[in-house]
């Protein structure tokens, strides 16, 4: 089901989806970013994690250029993301972005928030939109929902359905930013579950995220962050067994307490 | 809103209150003295001729109207919440009636001229209303998302244009208009004028509400369609318009009732609506009471649809979500 019209060129196993190059980034005087480089491959799975204020959510919100960097470069499928580009949209579209804060649409039904994106920007016929609609929905095991709207769905529900919604314009890249730390712990098994099928499934995927049980099973690489840079990045295994620098053992103690 | 689940003891059913609410009523109608009023001649059997009865009548009077007053509300408390705010509508209106029918008003002249007030008077009020409000909203749109751009023209024109429009009065603007226009070679008729001083004000009054109903919209919307690609004006159109119109409508309907009644400002020009009507048809016959108050009534009716209207809109997006 691919569609017809496709944005980016494809990728082989070996060009990186995406690739950072000394990226920083300044909100006023305070600089967020500092020096980021890094590189990920197509079907790569990482994991973004750090303390509060690292700088996570900026760098993931960088990548489909929600934010503005102020150095360096970011490539999406070998598109540079800067300030006269012509082509964000088409860009974000092959992009999927996974938020706290769900931000379904509320005004729209499960269904229609899920049919919105491939019909108003893709070109996919309403009936097709549909289709796929309930395909992803059934992926993310809520077929029965469709008619509802998002606030009668629970959190856990809410944020399969804004899973659903990001897959039905069928990305080549997804980010999840904290999709967990809204939701209520029983609710969080259900969305790592869904995010586990995915990346069985081959997609990419980019997840800033303290589910370290989640990440030991599903990351190819774990990048830890302070203070806007990149302290360390290495296999889970190394990661947690093996921390080089003493900010993340201080930080994996916390964290796994 | 949240109703609470608790009920507390009407204050009306507390002695302490019922005292002192008495009170406070008793020293108002007596400060208010309505000796002079229908009230005392109903009392002259008891206090005999009203302009003669002094301390004794006056006070009389105002406990008289204290006890009837008191009793009543301790009646109505007694009912339930629609029959109450029925009861007390209707006590309202049969004041207000006797407020009217203490003018001696002739219904015959009323009837005479109520056909032209109609036809003539109700029918440009109407119409010289529905264009502007269409006009205002259409202005508010544009307005609106200018003043929300990043475009520096757009937003200087827009901000421009609500400051100046929403800093003069109304009546100045129908006068700079009406008479500035022509000087400039522009030919404008009343009606136009008033239109178009209408649309404009009230379109600077409504893209101040547009703006913020807008922006009364999460942040998280924005981002969210961004992230799959949308651009601005699909974004405004199916994601953030229709969420900020549930917002927008209780105001608008403000804008709308005030915009009715202040088209009354054409009159000025002599334009033949509502207002110049209810001036001008009793003056000859020095029947200005009569005319007066059937423009009112008929104002407060025009009103009354607006808000039904509303109320009805503002019910179907209460089920909606
Ligand atoms: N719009 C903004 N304006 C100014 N400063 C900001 C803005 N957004 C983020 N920051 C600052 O940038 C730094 C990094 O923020 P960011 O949201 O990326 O952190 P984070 O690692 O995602 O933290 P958390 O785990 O709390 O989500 C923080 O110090 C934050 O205060
Ligand atoms: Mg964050």
């Amino acid at each position: 089901m691919m569609d017809t019209k496709t944005n980016i060129p494809n990728n082989t196993e070996m060009t990186p989806v995406i690739s950072l190059k000394g990226v920083s980034k300044w909100y006023g005087d305070f600089q967020a970013l500092s020096n980021i480089d890094l590189e990920i491959k197509l079907k790569e799975k990482i994991v973004i994690c750090g303390p509060s204020g690292s700088g996570k959510s900026t760098l993931i919100r960088c990548l489909n250029r929600l934010e503005a960097h102020q150095e360096g470069t970011i490539h999406v499928s070998g598109i540079e993301l800067h300030e006269r580009m012509k082509d964000i949209d088409v860009v974000r579209q092959d992009i999927g972005m996974v938020f706290q804060s769900f931000n379904l649409f509320p005004h729209l039904t499960v269904l229609e928030n899920c049919m919105a994106g491939p019909n108003w920007v893709r070109g996919v016929d309403k009936s097709k939109a549909k289709e796929r609609a309930i395909a992803m929905l059934e992926q993310v095991k809520i077929p029965e929902q469709a008619d509802k709207y998002p606030e009668q769905l629970s959190g856990g529900q809410q944020q399969r359905v804004a899973i659903a919604r990001s897959l039905c314009m069928q990305p080549k890249v997804m980010l999840f930013d904290e999709p967990t730390s809204a939701l209520d712990p029983e609710m969080v098994a259900e969305v790592l579950d869904t995010m586990i099928e995915l990346a069985k499934s081959g997609m990419t995927m980019i997840c800033v995220t303290h589910e370290m049980g989640f990440a030991r099973q599903v990351a190819d690489r774990i990048v830890f962050m302070a203070d806007g840079e990149i302290v360390e990045q290495n296999s889970p295994e190394e990661f947690f067994n093996n921390p080089q620098h003493e900010r993340t053992k201080v930080f994996l103690d916390q964290i796994l307490k | 809103m949240f109703v609470d689940t608790v009920i507390e003891d009407k204050a009306l059913h507390k002695p302490a209150f019922l005292i002192g609410l008495s009170l406070t009523v008793l020293a108002i109608f007596f400060a208010l003295n309505f000796t002079n009023s229908l009230f005392g001649e109903f009392l002259r059997p008891v206090i005999g001729d009203p302009t003669e009865s002094g301390f004794f009548g006056r006070f009389a009077v105002s406990l008289v109207l204290t006890i009837i007053f008191v009793l009543n509300l301790f009646a109505i408390s007694f009912f339930k919440l629609k029959v109450q705010v029925a009861i007390v509508w209707l006590e309202l209106f049969l004041l207000f009636l006797a407020f009217a029918y203490s003018f001696d008003l002739k219904m015959s002249f009323i009837q005479s001229r109520i056909p032209l007030m109609i036809t003539r008077g109700l029918f440009t009020t109407i119409y010289i209303s529905a264009i502007s409000i269409v006009l205002a909203t259409v202005i508010a749109i544009i307005g609106a998302i200018a003043k929300l751009s990043n475009n520096g023209f757009a937003y200087a024109i827009s901000s421009f244009y609500t400051s100046l429009f929403r800093g003069l009065p109304l009546l100045l603007q129908l006068f700079l208009i009406y008479k500035g226009l022509p000087q400039l070679g522009f030919m404008v008729d009343a009606v136009p004028a008033a239109i178009t001083a209408l649309s404009l004000c009230y379109g600077a009054y409504m893209t101040e509400i547009f703006r913020a109903g807008i922006q009364s919209i999460p942040r998280g919307q924005w981002e969210a369609s961004r992230a799959l690609g949308f651009k601005f004006n699909l974004i405004l159109r199916k994601i953030i318009l229709p969420q900020a119109v549930p917002i927008i409508i209780p105001p608008t309907g403000n804008q709308f009732i005030a915009m009715l009644k202040d088209s009354s400002l054409a009159s000025v020009l002599g334009v033949w609506e509502l207002m110049y009507l209810a001036r001008t048809l009793g003056q000859r016959d020095f029947r200005h009471m009569e005319m007066l108050l059937t423009a009112a009534m008929i104002y407060w009716a025009l009103t009354i649809v607006l808000e039904v209207i509303q109320a009805r809109i503002e019910e179907k997006y209460k089920q909606k979500s």
